[in-house]
């Protein structure tokens, strides 16, 4: 199998799922628990997406623990985007350096 | 109009470094794992745009898999996007016509979409347009770098940016948890239950279990928590 076979294959699948809902779907959404619904699904996925995953980057739990428990504190303190990602790296990486 | 994809672009800084890292990453792996080219490596992040999808079918050219194989495990990976186009659907707008909906729809990411959905304004094109331009960019230099200069950089560095996107989540959903004893019940919800996904059910493909995680958190929290009408519109 040609390899550019395979390339269309992947980018025309990944395309079509994220385009016929958001092209297609105009109306407002009346039910209540619909609306609910989709309220809270963006905080569910990427909650779901970040645990326990989060623990299994790095290559080692403390240094993923460390930057883990880095960014929630100073997400709590809603802190910039950026800096809460950066300072969990950071973190990650200087008790990187002990291990 | 200028004003908003610049604002779109300097929203998109965090999601750009962050790619740069994971791309790098997805660069040595196309490399080393399937033979690919620089370049070839390279067209597969322009014109895909997302971390899972793209290593799933790295894994399927390196094993020679069929094109049946490829569109299901595409199909199972990447549907999490159409709930998230739906849901972005929903705060659209009306400068989003048919035409920009099909090109803006080509940069719904996790990140892309957890920013946007964060915005209390209703999403312009431009925004969309600003964002996705500069996330792109980071993740296709990124992937032409890890192809092309593999190894370069020192192993500490590259394995503590593994963390910087899923930094950036949770910087997008304590904030909220803070203020709404709903949006703490969704997250404990959703990361519970992918715990025991991980854990009790690993034949779970990860695709799928994020998506009954999400799927099951958020209805449970609609049924017990329905929004007011202001909050959804927001």
């Amino acid at each position: 199998m040609s390899i550019a076979v395979y390339i269309i294959v992947i980018a025309g699948v990944t395309y079509l799922i994220r385009m016929i809902p958001f092209t297609f779907f105009r109306k407002k959404i009346k039910s209540r628990f619909f609306r609910s619904f989709l309220y809270y699904i963006p905080y569910a996925v990427l909650s779901a997406m970040t645990i326990p995953a989060i623990f299994y980057t790095t290559h080692n739990i403390w240094t993923a623990i460390a930057g883990t428990a880095v960014a929630v504190a100073l997400a709590f303190f809603e802190m910039p985007l950026i800096v809460v990602a950066l300072a969990a790296s950071g973190a990650a990486f200087l008790v990187g350096l002990f291990m | 109009m200028k004003n908003s994809f610049l604002r779109g672009m300097s929203h998109g800084i965090p999601i750009c470094l962050g790619y740069l890292s994971v791309s790098f990453g997805f660069g040595i792996l196309a490399v080393s794992k399937a033979g690919l080219s620089v370049f070839q490596a390279s067209i597969i992040s322009a014109s895909n745009l997302t971390s899972a999808g793209q290593k799933a079918g790295i894994d399927v050219i390196a094993a020679g898999g069929t094109i049946i194989e490829m569109i299901l495990l595409q199909l199972t990976i990447n549907i999490r996007y159409s709930l998230m186009a739906l849901s972005l659907s929903q705060k659209l707008d009306k400068r989003f016509t048919t035409p920009h909906r099909l090109m803006a729809s080509y940069g719904i990411t996790d990140e892309i979409f957890a920013v946007c959905s964060a915005q209390k304004a209703p999403l312009t094109p431009a925004y969309m347009y600003g964002m996705i331009l500069i996330a792109a960019v980071g993740w296709v230099t990124g992937t032409a770098l890890g192809a092309a200069a593999g190894e370069l950089l020192p192993l500490s560095v590259s394995k503590a940016m593994e963390i910087v996107l899923y930094g950036m989540f949770i910087a997008i959903i304590i904030p909220p948890a803070k203020k709404q004893h709903s949006v703490l019940f969704v997250i404990a919800m959703a990361a519970a239950l992918s715990v025991v996904f991980r854990y009790c059910l690993p034949m779970v493909s990860d695709g799928f279990a994020i998506i009954i995680s999400a799927v099951a958190a958020s209805a449970a929290a609609a049924f017990i928590f329905p929004v007011k009408d202001e909050e959804a519109e927001e």
